[in-house]
């Protein structure tokens, strides 16, 4: 058994959530810069252009990539051999949220009551999704979700029926849909399988995947190859106003299901896909 | 086309941009975004006044984060502006020329624009560290109470935005894509 005080977490959590908003992974930064060497439309790559000089001037001037900082979206992975000590867990995560957003000039955009509409002011609560793994270690991802693309976000209720054609059917309606209101070159985060609220998890979780890395299992490593080159096809391009770029990357994640179903989740983000790891 | 324009808008600026012009934008604008579009609906629909005059103005859909010390404003890039198709018909019929946003407008809002002669134009969303640097000035000047929502009145140099909607209703989120389509 490891005794953890709480505040480990919550200061991990504050330095995790201006990290994430100021500065991108590199295989996210790699997919952008190879977009604007690929880009075919001369608008299309003068944005992709602005978006990379958005990026320097993000971190030189510790001004967040974009405005819109998100809900803080956290998954803690917790060994069950760890004990945590010094006060509740939940409260150490908002706290380290609450203090992340104040100190480090994020916008709080988080409302008590989604009818109410009564700013919290310190961007809380957050929305925690715990698992209980093997271990003595605390992993923390923070994924700061603006809702520019997740409004565009789609769960389909397919049937066994419906297969593979109908998975990707339902991947490219999400995309044509939610065209520039999601901020294009997006990152489309697939979750098939499990039940209404697993599939969605899982389609969160594939975002937080680096772009760079394929599925583990080969048909549907195939499968986000062939989405992203259909994806690729739309013309929806950088901004939505044209061109080869729509998509960074597809990344699918799957579960077992029911002999009945075939849930599917579409979650997309932005080319802001924002994302920082700890392991404690 | 590049183009560079001051703000507030007259009518015959209007009338010359075209949908996929670059512009950039020098002078005064103003923001609201969701909740400031619902409280000045409503200060219409009891007869009251607007927090500013509307008329020839451009709004920005905007909630930026907050500034650092010695800095007008934090990130600002543009919001979805779909969002804000509900009540914006009402504001283009009192005078308001031009919006700054992005996404899709619904038929609506098309309508009103051609209706009025206002422009629609897109900032590139997810570059607000870049535009930025752009506004010069930022003053809240209604709803402070809103926190990042209330409205703000800014001044802004060569503000980089592409006309979506012109006057006449044309659409590059229509046409632009349908050109880098492949079957």
């Amino acid at each position: 058994m490891r005794e953890l005080n709480v505040s480990m977490i919550t200061n991990s959590l504050r330095d995790m959530c201006i990290e994430a908003t100021h500065f991108l992974t590199n295989d996210m930064k790699d997919c952008l810069y190879r977009a604007e060497k690929s880009e075919e439309s001369p608008l299309g790559k003068q944005i992709l252009k602005q978006l990379e000089e958005n990026l320097d001037i993000a971190g030189e001037d510790m001004i967040p990539i974009c405005q819109d900082t998100g809900m803080a979206v956290v998954f803690a992975e917790i060994g069950q051999d760890v004990h945590f000590t010094g006060g509740s867990l939940e409260d150490a995560i908002n706290e380290g949220v609450r203090r992340g957003y104040t100190e480090g000039y994020l916008r709080k955009s988080v409302v008590s009551d989604p009818l109410i509409r009564e700013n919290t002011k310190d961007n809380t609560p957050a929305v925690i999704h715990y698992e209980i793994v093997p271990g003595d270690k605390v992993r923390l991802t923070i994924a700061p979700k603006g809702f520019g693309s997740e409004n565009m976000s789609r769960i389909y209720m397919l049937k066994p029926a419906d297969g593979i054609e109908g998975v990707k059917e339902a991947i490219l309606n999400a995309v044509s849909e939610a065209g520039p209101n999601a901020c294009p070159p997006m990152v489309v985060g697939v979750g098939i399988g499990g039940t209404f609220e697993k599939c969605a998890i899982l389609a969160k979780k594939a975002l937080t995947r680096p772009v760079n890395k394929r599925s583990d299992v080969g048909y549907i490593a195939d499968l986000e190859a062939e989405m992203l080159e259909k994806i690729n096809k739309l013309g929806i391009g950088p901004g939505g106003l044209g061109g080869s770029t729509t998509a960074f990357a597809v990344n699918i994640e799957t579960y077992a299901t029911h002999i009945a179903g075939l849930p599917v989740a579409v979650n997309i983000c932005c080319h802001v896909n924002r994302h920082a790891v700890r392991i404690i | 086309m590049e183009k560079h324009i001051n703000a507030p808008l007259s009518d015959d600026i209007v009338n010359e941009l075209k949908s996929g012009d670059y512009v950039y934008i020098t002078g005064t604008i103003y923001t609201a975004r969701d909740a400031a579009h619902k409280r000045m609906y409503e200060a219409l629909e009891r007869d009251e006044e607007l927090p500013f005059d509307i008329e020839g103005n451009i709004i920005y859909y905007l909630g930026p984060s907050p500034a650092r010390e010695g800095r007008p404003i934090g990130s600002a890039g543009p919001t979805t502006a779909t969002r804000m198709d509900k009540y914006t018909p009402s504001l283009l019929d009192l005078g308001l020329k031009g919006m700054i946003g992005k996404g899709k407008r619904r038929q609506n809002v098309k309508d009103a624009m051609i209706r009025n002669k206002a422009v629609y134009f897109a900032a590139v969303g997810g570059a607000g560290a870049i535009l930025s640097k752009c506004i010069v000035e930022s003053e809240v000047i209604a709803y402070d109470d809103l926190g990042t929502e209330a409205v703000r009145k800014l001044k802004v140099k060569d503000f980089p935005v592409i006309v979506v909607i012109d006057a006449k209703g044309n659409d590059l989120y229509e046409t632009a894509a349908l050109q880098y389509k492949k079957d």
